[in-house]
């Protein structure tokens, strides 16, 4: 157990809690701002597993990074354009259209993934193009920080860097006070001539790409090649990052470093032979009790200022 | 009054004044709603440049359709409008806005976690590269709040806004995208006596700087105060333009409802019985830790209408919300016909024969999609007159409950069987009053019994709950209206800042003045004044 504590403040450890991070906080990012604006998108989980695997058959065909960026980024969009054309054009249900996304996604990958390279499972007979590592000059001298923070996917910095941009986008843009607005009080919007279904379609867009990047890094850096099913519900739980985190960006990042560290725990006990779907449970396990652990605090914590309060009005009466 | 510099060049040159600028003129619009209810029968709307022209009407008649039309939310099925003498399609607010028409929705549209002037320049933000200057916003905020005298500070969240300034803001954010029409959809329903002179006030101001208000009211007091001409619209169809000086109230109200409306509110004098509501030292706070009630007292003894006056958001939602069990209280006590409330569900209260008439009919009061027998019978699914033991449902003893509520309690609709969503303001109330007053209560907990509804169903609700009165219930009457507190009541508390600070007993001499001064905390009764409601005998 020791040995477990000991490899949890390792190097090791928290620089694989990063790059486990990336997934979740990408797609996150983009939930934020589909939460803001008042769309709840559920088919982040279809979007990311699809560019996933076009990631990976844009740069095989394409024969460069370049084409595999390209390609799925362009899948990203046009299926943000599927889900926002039905959802916010033709009003149907939001549950239903995320349903359907995932639900395409899961046999439409499989089917061209056979289509291309004649296997079912995994990709790993087109040559992959991924995201270069970046070492960052100075930071990566420094001892035992620079084995923590340098040398990640280039994706990762980009996940962070991202956070301030969605900060900068919300916060300062006129776009972002619109999409606010909009998510907010429809109504209201409306009335002073901002396009509620224009603004929910830009962030839907916006959001795609972001959800992309997330799809993408899984067979493009986490591992060099797309393997079915690969996304394993990242996308439900940057859903619930983006929840956890209040629908802000900087919550929602925090929130995703906190699932992250239980999937990265579950690499580390999968080596101590604890039986590996045991393991896995463990950051879905996390994902529910760190919601009920939010709600309970926050209930408890407001009964408490009230108790409070209460005592302190008594005291000053008499 | 100012006149407009227009209209005075005009006298100048030696016209006819009479002959004044048409502003706006909606000709021959008809309005068929897809279901086929006919909103609009070909009304014509004509509105003067630099007047204050009432449109009053009962609720369903019809103004807010029209005004949705003109505001560019809705289309109409026929008819052409003209804005400053050209033919002009309004497709969209958007467009509305360029014609230089603005509206204070009756419902604020405001976004409550952004800033006034974020809220002010939603949609036309001053830009620095991809930014949004703010400095420029707060800027210009400040500006023409202070060129129009309506102040307001840029950089507050117009959540912890009061209604007053929350108006404010709304009518501002409509000079500022250049409005020269203003539409104010009931403007004074949500505001305190004072807010509405100081709202008169900017009105009377925007006028004789050139604005045209469109005034919709149905405060016929209000109207004939301040307003210029008025349309009336009945059932869809125009009863003509008049000019305020040359029409009397009552002349207004017969146009609107097509009948004499007894304004006063008549009642006789019966002897109150044995306490049936009894608070004690009860105190409320809310989420932040506020104190909404602070340690009132008070009896409602049977056979008497209390009336609580009060401006609103002194203490009066929360003390409803303790009474009726949908919302907490943290000391002292509440009796209920003998019972103590303490840790008892809502339809445990309800179970000791208590209504509730809630302030907020269409988000507590109604189930909107469902039908209106079965709104009225949603409270009675333990009762074997309607429910078999098993849970299903007795469809044809419902059925015959739902046509004699619809009967008894005058709901105009179609059926018995359309959604009660379909049906106007007054007829919702009805239906709310249907269910909560057939169940034959003993105690009654009217909040807002008559807002936002019309003068005929206004004076139902009025003689149903005096008529429940004289039966020997008891009635907490919670209301804004000052005619309506004046004369429902027997006796009336005044709440202000959670404390109860005036108790009269005979609200038949009370004077609007005075309790206009109770409630504005000009002035306040002593302990002992006050604890004259408890009606404890003392040793």
């Amino acid at each position: 157990m020791s040995g477990l504590v000991g490899y949890i403040f390792s190097s090791d450890f928290l620089y694989m809690w990063i790059r486990v991070a990336t997934p979740l906080i990408l797609p996150a990012l983009g939930a934020v701002i589909c939460n803001r604006s008042g769309v709840v998108h559920l088919g982040l989980e279809g979007i990311m597993l699809t560019a996933a695997l076009f990631g990976v058959l844009g740069g095989a065909l394409g024969g460069s990074l370049f084409w595999g960026i390209a390609a799925g980024i362009l899948i990203s969009l046009l299926l943000s354009v599927l889900f926002a054309y039905f959802h916010l054009s033709l009003r149907a249900n939001n549950v239903l259209c995320g349903t359907a996304i995932n639900t395409i996604a899961g046999g439409f990958t499989v089917f061209v993934l056979e289509l291309i390279t004649g296997e079912k499972g995994t990709s790993s007979s087109l040559r992959s193009f991924s995201f270069p590592n970046v070492n960052i000059p100075l930071v990566e001298d420094i001892p035992v920080l620079g084995d923590v923070l340098s040398g990640h996917n280039l994706l990762t910095y980009i996940a962070i860097l991202m956070v301030f941009a969605v900060v900068f986008l919300l916060y300062k843009t006129p776009l972002g006070l619109r999409m606010r607005a909009v998510g907010e009080n429809p109504n209201a919007a409306s009335s002073v001539g901002v396009n509620v279904t224009k603004m929910r379609f830009t962030a839907v867009l916006i959001s795609g790409v972001l959800i992309g990047l997330g799809g993408m890094y899984l067979s493009m850096g986490y591992l060099n090649m797309f393997t079915r099913d690969m996304t394993a519900g990242r996308g439900f739980i940057a859903l619930a990052a983006a929840a956890m985190g209040q629908s802000t960006p900087v919550g929602a990042f925090l929130s995703a470093m906190v699932f992250a560290f239980f999937d990265g725990l579950s690499n580390i006990l999968q080596l101590l032979r604890i039986p590996a779907e045991f393991v896995q449970m463990l950051p879905y396990i996390a994902t529910i009790a760190g919601l009920t652990l939010y709600s309970i605090q926050r209930i408890y914590r407001f009964k408490r200022k009230n108790r409070l309060r209460v005592i302190e009005a008594e005291k000053s009466r008499q | 009054m100012h006149l407009p510099c227009f209209i005075q060049k005009i006298r100048a040159g030696g016209v006819n004044v009479n002959q004044a600028v048409e502003a706006l003129r909606m000709e021959n619009i008809t309005k068929v709603y897809p279901n086929g209810v006919i909103a609009n029968k070909s009304v014509t709307f004509v509105v003067n440049q630099g007047e204050i022209h009432a449109l009053s009407g009962e609720n369903g008649a019809g103004k807010s359709t029209l005004m949705k039309i003109l505001f560019g939310e809705e289309q109409p099925t026929s008819g052409t409008i003209f804005a400053n003498g050209q033919k002009v399609n309004i497709s969209s607010p958007t467009e509305a806005i360029r014609l230089g028409i603005g509206m204070v929705h009756q419902h604020f549209m405001l976004v409550p976690s952004l800033t006034v002037a974020e809220n002010m320049m939603l949609g036309i933000e001053p830009r620095k590269g991809l930014k949004i200057d703010r400095k420029r916003a707060e800027k210009e905020v400040r500006e023409i709040s202070h060129k129009y005298n309506l102040p307001i500070e840029p950089n507050e969240r117009v959540e912890d806004l009061t209604v007053g300034q929350k108006q404010k803001v709304e009518i501002l954010k409509a000079l500022l995208r250049g409005a020269k029409i203003l539409i104010l959809d009931e403007p004074t329903a949500v505001l305190t006596p004072q807010e509405t002179r100081e709202l008169f006030a900017e009105l009377k101001t925007l006028r004789s700087n050139g604005y045209t208000i469109i005034f919709i009211s149905h405060k016929l007091n209000e109207v004939k105060e301040f307003c210029d001409r008025i349309t009336i619209i009945r059932r869809g169809q125009t009863m003509g333009v008049y000019p305020l000086s040359d029409i009397s109230e009552q002349e207004i109200s017969k146009l609107m409802v097509g009948r004499d409306v007894i304004l006063k509110i008549s009642k006789n004098k019966i002897l109150p019985g044995a306490p049936a509501i009894k608070v004690r030292n009860l105190k409320i706070l809310e989420e932040s830790g506020r104190v909404r009630i602070n340690n009132i007292s008070f009896t409602v003894r049977e056979g008497e209408i209390l009336g609580v006056a009060g401006v609103e958001g002194n203490g009066q939602a929360q003390l409803v919300k303790a009474l009726t069990g949908l919302g907490p209280y943290h000391s002292g006590s509440i009796e209920l016909c003998g019972t103590d409330i303490r840790k008892k569900s809502v339809s445990d209260i309800r179970k000791l024969s208590v209504a509730h008439i809630p302030e907020d009919r269409m988000t507590i009061g109604i189930a909107p999609r469902l039908s209106v027998t079965e709104n009225t019978v949603i409270d009675k699914t333990d009762n074997i007159r309607f429910f078999t033991r098993l849970g299903l449902s007795k469809s044809s003893e419902i059925r015959e409950y739902g046509k004699k509520m619809v009967r008894d309690y005058h709901i105009l609709c179609k059926t018995p069987d359309v959604s009660v969503e379909s049906l106007s303001g007054g007829n919702i109330q009805k239906t709310v009053l249907a269910r909560e007053l057939s169940g034959g209560p003993k105690v009654i907990i009217a909040d807002q019994p008559t807002r936002g509804v019309d003068v005929g169903a206004t004076e139902f609700i009025r003689r149903q709950l005096i008529a429940m009165r004289d039966a020997g219930n008891s009635i907490f009457l919670i209301t804004s209206d000052l005619n309506e507190v004046l004369g429902l009541s027997d006796g009336i508390i005044v709440l202000f800042e959670g404390e109860i600070t005036a108790y009269l007993p005979d609200a038949s001499n009370v004077t609007e003045e005075e309790l206009g001064q109770y409630m504005l905390g000009i002035k306040r009764q002593s302990p002992e004044q006050i604890s004259e409601v408890l009606h404890e005998q003392k040793d």
